[in-house]
């Protein structure tokens, strides 16, 4: 029986609702050396500013129960380097769409090949098994004011690899360069406005879970023009070394993410689903199918993995395996039957 | 090549309190691992999802078996101490570059370790010595030690509570024992490293040393693990190298300690 993995985000075929999340993935490369990067529904790279950052001094990261806490700060080597090796790498890596019209269509048979030269060789014939939709890339972008995500999204108007963009308006970890700009509604609509109007791409806005009310966030970011929102980014924590009497993180306070956070992120999915018209992309601590599944009942169009791909390198691949198995046992003929009915 | 491989514990055993050495059935990684390269631990219990960095002691590529030698740190490091013959292990590796032996080619050999830095000098040190190179190793202890017999090679020791050897630290018993070398491989704590590379500087001796730092990913996306380098380095830009791909091993020279 063949069923459709495959969903639309703001006219952006995936293969599947699959993507990797933001700073967990880096731009794939070393991922690459443990699965095929073609079964993904999209890459979501690492966050990208128009200049370099330096990021948080260490620690950077810590562990806590079913989860983990990091200050990473958003380094990144900036635009220039991340255009002419990142998306180099993701544009020699990722095979094109087939068939730009593409059906859509996963025959879940195919769906544990993860040979690249085999889906290759299917996508260079336009083999309707994969649909012959290519896996997608999503860059994610941070700045420090307006005007740096501005300049960086303006940029990335040259790019023909970057599908879709994804807007840091909600890193806990520096002042600047997220979560000021992603906490107070009229600012959220402000800068989405800004960016909606500077970008060639659909514009994602990524939102926080530290606010009091999410929903109110994803309305601002809908207002604005956002094609999309996703959630959740982590959620501000710390922890202390008690034998030591420090801060675990030198940045003393971090961001929370992994299985811990996981049912709060399912409870903002349903509600921003709820409050837009938009799609919701749900992330938050997914390990599983059963994980993303519950997101996906809960209104997101498309999920991301992040934290379990610590763990595990091919969690995500487990993910989209198991979504196409539970679409089989439940007899599910299109994924998108799932979305929001709950 | 990185691998995830299901390793087999062999043995695992206390070789000094709270000191263990685990033989482990990991034929790929044991294959291709090299001296001062490390390991990814994964945890059984899924509520402990980061993999637990450990230095490869020894890897015994014909037999297939990864020796690591580790301290119990917290509920991770405990956890593996608690194997038993027969269970498994989940691993990733060889992760990181490991030291380039090949620099050390007909030159005098300092091994210097110190605490849990010396495990992964024991397979560097066998490594070097199997190639009949002129090696001395010097190892630094708080009181009990650990390993010291099992160096191939000429060893010198170093206690803080002066229990065996020289009291002092690593660069009290190279002075004591009047030694010269014309590269060192060095693997212990940051304060040790940093006099290390003090040492090494002042007499320009090549010194390579190992670094760690916590990790989340082990291979290089996440960008947790970095220290501070000191020129603009081609992946970050911004000198920030990464221990679990540009190291952990580092010439002394190219990183701030």
């Amino acid at each position: 029986m063949t069923h459709n993995m495959s969903v639309d985000i703001c006219g952006v075929k995936l293969k599947n609702p699959v993507m990797t999340a933001s700073g967990t993935f880096g731009s794939g490369a070393e991922f690459s050396e443990f699965f095929d990067l073609n079964r993904l529904g999209a890459v979501v790279t690492k966050g990208v500013a128009s200049v370099p950052w330096a990021g948080n001094p260490v620690p950077r990261i810590c562990e806590t129960p079913s989860g983990m806490l990091n200050a990473i700060g958003l380094q990144n080597p900036g635009f220039e380097v991340f255009a002419h090796r990142d998306l180099k790498f993701l544009s020699e890596t990722l095979l094109p769409d087939a068939d730009p019209a593409g059906s859509g269509l996963e025959d879940i048979a195919y769906a544990d090949a993860g040979n690249a030269a085999e889906a290759g060789a299917n996508a260079a014939a336009g083999n309707p098994a994969n649909g012959g939709i290519g896996t997608k890339v999503v860059v994610n972008v941070c700045g420090h004011s307006e005007e740096e995500y501005i300049d960086c999204v303006e940029k990335l108007a040259q790019e023909p690899r970057a599908d879709l963009l994804e807007i840091n308006i909600s890193c806990p970890n520096v002042r600047e360069g997220g979560i000021a700009f992603g906490t107070d509604p009229k600012g959220v609509e402000r800068i989405t406005a800004a960016i909606r109007k500077a970008a060639r791409q659909p514009v994602i806005m990524k939102l926080s879970p530290n606010v009091t009310s999410i929903a109110e966030i994803a309305r601002a970011a809908e207002a604005g023009g956002a094609d999309a929102v996703s959630l959740i980014n982590t959620l501000t924590g710390m922890k202390i070394d008690v034998e030591r009497r420090t801060f675990a993180l030198a940045n003393r306070t971090g961001g929370l993410s992994g299985p811990a956070i996981h049912p709060v992120a399912v409870r903002m999915v349903y509600e921003c689903a709820h409050a837009v018209r938009i799609p919701v992309i749900g992330m938050g601590g997914i390990q599983t199918a059963e994980d993303a599944l519950e997101m996906i009942l809960a209104g997101a169009c498309a999920v991301s993995v992040g934290t379990a791909s610590f763990h595990d390198q091919t969690a995500v691949l487990s993910v989209i395996d198991g979504i196409a198995d539970y679409l089989q046992r439940h007899r599910v003929p299109d994924i998108r039957d799932l979305v929001g009915c709950l | 090549m990185k691998y995830r491989e299901k390793a087999t514990v062999l043995s695992c055993e206390e070789i000094g309190t709270g000191i263990f050495s685990l033989r482990l059935g990991a034929e790929q990684i044991a294959s291709s691992a090299s001296p001062g390269q490390f390991v990814s631990v994964y945890s059984r219990d899924s509520a402990r999802l980061l993999p637990r960095p450990i230095s490869v002691c020894e890897a015994d590529a014909e037999h297939g078996i990864l020796r690591l030698v580790f301290r119990i740190a917290g509920k991770g490091t405990r956890e593996f101490s608690r194997c038993r013959e027969g269970d498994q292990l989940d691993l990733a590796g060889p992760l990181g570059n490991g030291f380039d032996l090949s620099v050390a080619q007909g030159k005098r050999v300092f091994v210097i370790g110190g605490g849990i830095g010396i495990p992964p000098m024991l397979g560097t040190a066998k490594c070097l010595a199997a190639r009949g190179q002129n090696v001395t190793a010097v190892l630094g202890y708080r009181d009990e030690r650990f390993l010291a017999d099992e160096f191939p090679c000429r060893t010198v020791i170093a206690t803080e509570d002066g229990s065996c050897g020289t009291r002092g630290n690593v660069l009290d018993a190279i002075r004591e024992a009047q030694l010269d070398a014309d590269v060192i491989f060095a693997c212990g704590p940051t304060p040790m490293l940093r006099a290390i590379r003090q040492y090494s500087m002042d007499r320009r001796i090549l010194c390579w040393l190992s670094m760690e730092e916590k990790m989340a990913c082990g291979i290089g996306a996440c960008l947790s693990c970095v220290c501070r380098s000191t020129d603009i380095d081609a992946h970050s830009q911004v000198r920030n190298k990464r221990v679990c791909t540009e190291g952990p091993v580092f010439l002394a020279t190219e990183i701030e300690l």
